[in-house]
C-alpha cells in the first residue's frame, strides 16, 4: 500500500511537465522535437485527468485520458507524415522556412 | 510518497532531456524514459488500463513511428541539417515568471479543490488489480462501453480520419498518376523518354 500523496502535487508536477513541452515547442526548431514537446504536453494533461479521477473517484477522467492517448496516436502519425513530406522536398527543414498556407 | 517523488524527479529529468538533447535520437530514448515512468504514476493512481494503453500506445507505437521516421530520414542524405534554435531571441527572466506563476495557479486551485473531494486528500493506491475495484479493466471497460460509448465510436472515424490523411500526405503520388498525360508526374515521365529518344529535353 502507497501512503497518500497530495493531488496538488499531482497537479504541479501535471503543470511543470506542460511547462516543458511548452518550452520544446517554443525554443526549438526541430520538428522532430516539436512534436515530442506535443506528446509531452498531452502526457501532462493526461496526469492531471488521472490524478482527478482517481481523487473524485470517477473514472470518466481515465477514458478522457484513453481517447487523449487515441488522439495523440493520430496527430504523431499525421505530424510525422508532414516532416516525412517537408524533408522530401528539400534537404534543410527550419519550421519557420515552411510558409506553404501563409497565403 | 518516496515513490512519487523518485518518479516526479525522473519524469521532470525525462522531460527536459527530451527537449534540450542534441539529437532527435537521445529525445526518443529519454521520451521513452518519461512514458515508462508516467506508467508507473499511472499505476499508483490505480489507473491500471491507462498505464498498460501508455506503455502499449506510446512505447509501443508512437516511439516506434518517430523512430522509423528518424531512421528514414537520416539514412540516405548523411544527416539532417537545422538552423539555430530560438532560445536566445526570447527574454528568459519573463518566461521564468510566467512559468512560476502558472505553476503557482496550479497548486493552488488544486489545493482549494482538495477540500471538496470525497477520498480523503486525494491520492493513494488501492489494492491493484482487484475484480470491480476503482480502475480495475472491468470497472473502466464497463463506463467505456455504456455511458461513453458515443466518444469511444467517434474515435473510430478520427482515426480512419488521420489513415486517409497519412496515405494522401505520404503517398506515392507520381506512382498513382505516372500514366496521366496531364498530370505533372505524367509530364515528367514524357520528358524523361523524351530525353532518352533524343538526348535533349523538348520545350
Amino acid at each position: 500500500m502507497i501512503p497518500a500523496v497530495d493531488i496538488s502535487s499531482y497537479v504541479t508536477l501535471s503543470a511543470l511537465l506542460f511547462l516543458i513541452g511548452v518550452a520544446g515547442v517554443v525554443l526549438r526548431r526541430n520538428p522532430l522535437v516539436m512534436l515530442m514537446g506535443i506528446e509531452l504536453m498531452l502526457n501532462a494533461s493526461n496526469l492531471a485527468l488521472v490524478a482527478f479521477s482517481r481523487a473524485w473517484g470517477n473514472n470518466v477522467g481515465q477514458i478522457f485520458a484513453f481517447i487523449v492517448i487515441i488522439v495523440a496516436a493520430a496527430e504523431a502519425a499525421i505530424g510525422l507524415a508532414i516532416i516525412v513530406v517537408l524533408f522530401n522536398r528539400s534537404e534543410r527543414v527550419d519550421v519557420d522556412d515552411v510558409t506553404l498556407l501563409k497565403g | 510518497m518516496i515513490l512519487f517523488w523518485l518518479l516526479a524527479v525522473l519524469l521532470v529529468g525525462t522531460a527536459l532531456a527530451v527537449i534540450m538533447a542534441p539529437k532527435p535520437v537521445y529525445s526518443v530514448v529519454a521520451l521513452l524514459g518519461h512514458f515508462v515512468a508516467l506508467a508507473i504514476v499511472y499505476l499508483s493512481l490505480s489507473a491500471e488500463f491507462i498505464a498498460v494503453t501508455q506503455i502499449l500506445v506510446y512505447s509501443g507505437a508512437i516511439l516506434v513511428l518517430f523512430l522509423f521516421v528518424i531512421a528514414l530520414l537520416s539514412s540516405g542524405n548523411g544527416g539532417i541539417t537545422l538552423g539555430p534554435d530560438r532560445l536566445p531571441k526570447i527574454p528568459t527572466p519573463a518566461l521564468i515568471a510566467l512559468a512560476l506563476t502558472l505553476i503557482a495557479i496550479a497548486y493552488g486551485g488544486a489545493h482549494a479543490v482538495r477540500q471538496m473531494l470525497p477520498v480523503a486528500g486525494g491520492g493513494g493506491a488501492l489494492p491493484v488489480g482487484a475484480a470491480g475495484a476503482f480502475g480495475s479493466v472491468a470497472d473502466f471497460g464497463a463506463t467505456l462501453f455504456t455511458v461513453q460509448l458515443l466518444p469511444f465510436e467517434l474515435t473510430a472515424l478520427l482515426l480512419m480520419v488521420a489513415i486517409i490523411g497519412v496515405v494522401v500526405l505520404a503517398g506515392d503520388h507520381e506512382a498513382l498518376t505516372a500514366n496521366d498525360p496531364r498530370s505533372l508526374a505524367g509530364l515528367r515521365r514524357l520528358e524523361r523518354e523524351a530525353i532518352l529518344r533524343e538526348g535533349e529535353p523538348l520545350r
